[in-house]
């Protein structure tokens, strides 16, 4: 009887159970277009676990919400609202399909260039919104919302011109050379590549970095309350600034990770909107980074069973953007009810 | 160019955003910051759509829309005015949300019929005023929702300025406690101003599908709920300034649709660059307005609980 309760007061045991109730207000809503969640369910298992390809794809596809999930974490503890995580992924992948492109430079130089240059881009993208919320007040949900917009245009012109294949047939990137591709881990046509353990390394970063350190420690604070960082004489901007800038960086290695591992080169639509998925992931996980390994894996999952939705079912992958709308208001609730404990 | 259609496009691309930026300020000013104006705006124009196609009449659809918008407006109240909750967190899940049932729905409903146009707002020229060549068929001879879009920055101006409910309104968003001392309950003032702006979001959103086109398309706000958002910002606050700074925007995408057409690929500059425009826009206005304007509501996205 105890342990039972426990078990519910435990704050992991209430996350399943939100995933619980939003999964079932997603069943709810497939009913009512008509279609059987049943059917849906099914579809959404065989794409994440209906074969070894679709497992491998499921890992694939969990790369870069891990990643994209340890931007968001890292704003978010800040109280940076950054939902600019799509944009800055997309600069971070423009770096990857333009640099990344370069030949007969040796991996060893090569690899962390690319890298480090789209971390670079990603931040540089994020530090505006910062810039623009530190000296004019001006919100950030807005700021980066329209730079992802602004991206998204800009990534269509460089495919379409600049940066388009030196064949000039489809509007897509020149492939990117070997000695920058991530290499797949497993045969047999599977899409699993060294990029997770560059994500694994990051969630470890992301971790210390919260948990071990200065920076961190002020980044936690500043998103707790700016006005005790204010009194205590931490520089609330200066810190926001640097928390977005980090955020900015890490959405930014995701988009070439994304391009390095998985797209060999850049497309016009490098990403399904990760960079939105990332904030259900990141507030899941309770912007705790070890946390992020398992909400990234379920959203990965349903991002790999998501695409056989359509065919199976027939109906829209769009679905798992509800689930994500149910999780986060979930997870909203659940910090309701513990603070109502308090 | 001619002026005539370049008047008649901004205009109609107008309508829809000042609805919203109007809708936003009334909860604004009442101390919400509703980021989930863009949903709301969303399931709008897809609720005027079925409203529109089940029964034909685009008024009906106008209804639903409304309804549907401002029950999406009640649940994010409960969160963030009853529950007080973030609203930055709330309206984007509310924004995803609304993205993904609308989609799903639609295209459940649509796959094995293809496009569907329903009927649409009728428009209502104003006699010999719609026939002044130029300006006539663009002023004079809009549809009602866009005529009321127009009418109603002065009548919220009237409202939040001179009645009682409107000094409620702006009590609220100044200092909630104050209107508990007077007497009233700020918790409720809150409500009913996000549920009028969610209203005017439904509204605006039923333009977009069956004002100026006659079907939807999936996330056919394509971001204006958040040029909304910072229209409020650069019309500090005041329903009287949303219209130029509607406007504004207005124009700024017309003239994108129409260079996109003037400039061919190959010839000058690239059509993306224009697509960019209001956002960069946007972005061009949040950077020049200066910090603490007069006009923000002191209280604004402040969470506020009742003391006991």
């Amino acid at each position: 009887m105890m342990r039972a309760r426990t078990l519910l007061e435990s704050a992991w045991s209430r996350q399943l159970l939100l995933l619980a109730a939003a999964l079932a207000i997603t069943a709810a809503l497939v009913a009512l277009a008509g279609r059987s969640p049943l059917a849906a369910g099914q579809a959404l298992w065989n794409g994440a676990f209906g074969s070894a390809w679709a497992f491998s794809n499921l890992w694939t596809k969990t790369i870069p919400l891990l990643v994209t999930g340890l931007a968001i974490t890292v704003a978010f503890r800040a109280g940076f609202w950054n939902i600019g995580a799509e944009g800055q992924f997309m600069a971070g992948a423009i770096v990857a399909g333009s640099v990344g492109t370069w030949s007969h430079w040796p991996t060893i130089i090569h690899l962390p260039l690319v890298l480090v240059l789209a971390a670079l881009a990603g931040a540089m993208l994020a530090w505006i919104p910062a810039w623009l919320r530190v000296s004019r007040g001006a919100l950030e949900v807005i700021s980066t919302i329209m730079l992802n917009f602004v991206m998204l245009y800009v990534l269509s012109w460089l495919v379409h011109g600049p940066l388009q294949e030196t064949s000039g047939a489809q509007p897509i990137g020149n492939p990117v050379a070997s000695s920058v591709a991530l290499p797949r881990l497993f045969g047999g046509g599977t899409t699993l590549h060294a990029g997770l353990a560059i994500a694994l390394s990051l969630v470890l970063f992301a971790h210390v970095l919260l948990e071990r350190t200065e920076t961190g420690f002020r980044i936690r604070m500043v998103g707790a309350s700016p006005r005790a960082c204010e009194w205590a004489g931490v520089p609330v901007a200066r810190t926001v600034m640097r928390a977005a800038a980090i955020s900015g960086g890490l959405a930014g290695l995701a988009g070439a990770i994304e391009v390095l591992g998985v797209l060999g080169r850049l497309f016009d639509k490098v990403s399904p909107g990760y960079g939105f998925t990332a904030i259900a992931v990141a507030l899941l996980a309770r912007l705790r980074p070890l946390a992020l390994i398992p909400a990234a894996l379920l959203f990965g999952a349903l991002e790999a069973g998501g695409s056989r939705l359509q065919q199976d079912a027939d109906v829209s992958q769009v679905l798992v953007l509800v689930i994500q709308g149910i999780v986060i208001l979930a997870t909203l609730v659940v910090g309701l009810a513990a603070r109502g404990r308090e | 160019m001619e002026f005539g259609g370049l008047l008649e496009a901004t205009i109609r691309i107008t309508v829809p955003i000042l609805l919203a930026t109007l809708g936003e300020m009334i909860a604004e000013r009442s101390g919400v910051l509703n980021i989930g104006l863009e949903g709301m705006m969303l399931t709008g124009a897809f609720a005027a759509f079925v409203g529109s196609w089940l029964t034909g009449d685009p008024w009906i659809g106008l209804a639903l829309a409304v309804v549907t918008a401002m029950a999406l407006a009640a649940v994010f109240s409960l969160f963030v005015v009853r529950w007080a909750l973030d609203p930055i967190v709330t309206g984007v899940a509310i924004n995803v949300l609304a993205l993904g049932a609308t989609g799903v729905l639609f295209r459940a409903l649509t796959t094995d019929t293809g496009t569907v146009l329903v009927a649409s707002f009728p428009e209502w020229p104003l006699g010999n005023l719609a026939r002044i060549p130029g300006i006539g068929p663009a002023l004079f001879s809009q549809n009602g929702v866009g005529y009321a879009a127009f009418a109603l920055a002065p009548l919220v101006m009237v409202a939040l300025r001179f009645t009682s409910p409107g000094l409620l309104v702006r009590a609220a968003g100044e200092n909630p406690d104050a209107v508990e001392a007077a007497g009233g309950r700020a918790a409720v003032v809150r409500l009913l101003a996000t549920l009028v702006g969610g209203a005017f979001a439904g509204a605006a959103g039923a333009y977009l599908s069956i004002g100026y086109s006659d079907t939807f398309v999936e996330n056919m706000t394509a971001g204006r709920g958040f040029v909304a958002l910072a229209i409020v910002v650069f019309a500090r606050w005041s329903p009287l300034l949303a219209v130029p700074a509607a406007l504004t925007f207005g124009l700024a995408m017309a003239l994108q649709v129409r260079l996109q057409g003037h400039v061919g690929p190959g010839g000058g500059v690239p059509y993306q660059f224009f697509q960019m425009l209001p956002y960069v826009l946007t972005l061009v206005v949040l950077a020049i307005v200066p910090r603490g304007v007069a006009g923000a509501p002191a209280a604004l996205a402040r969470p506020w609980r009742r003391s006991r």
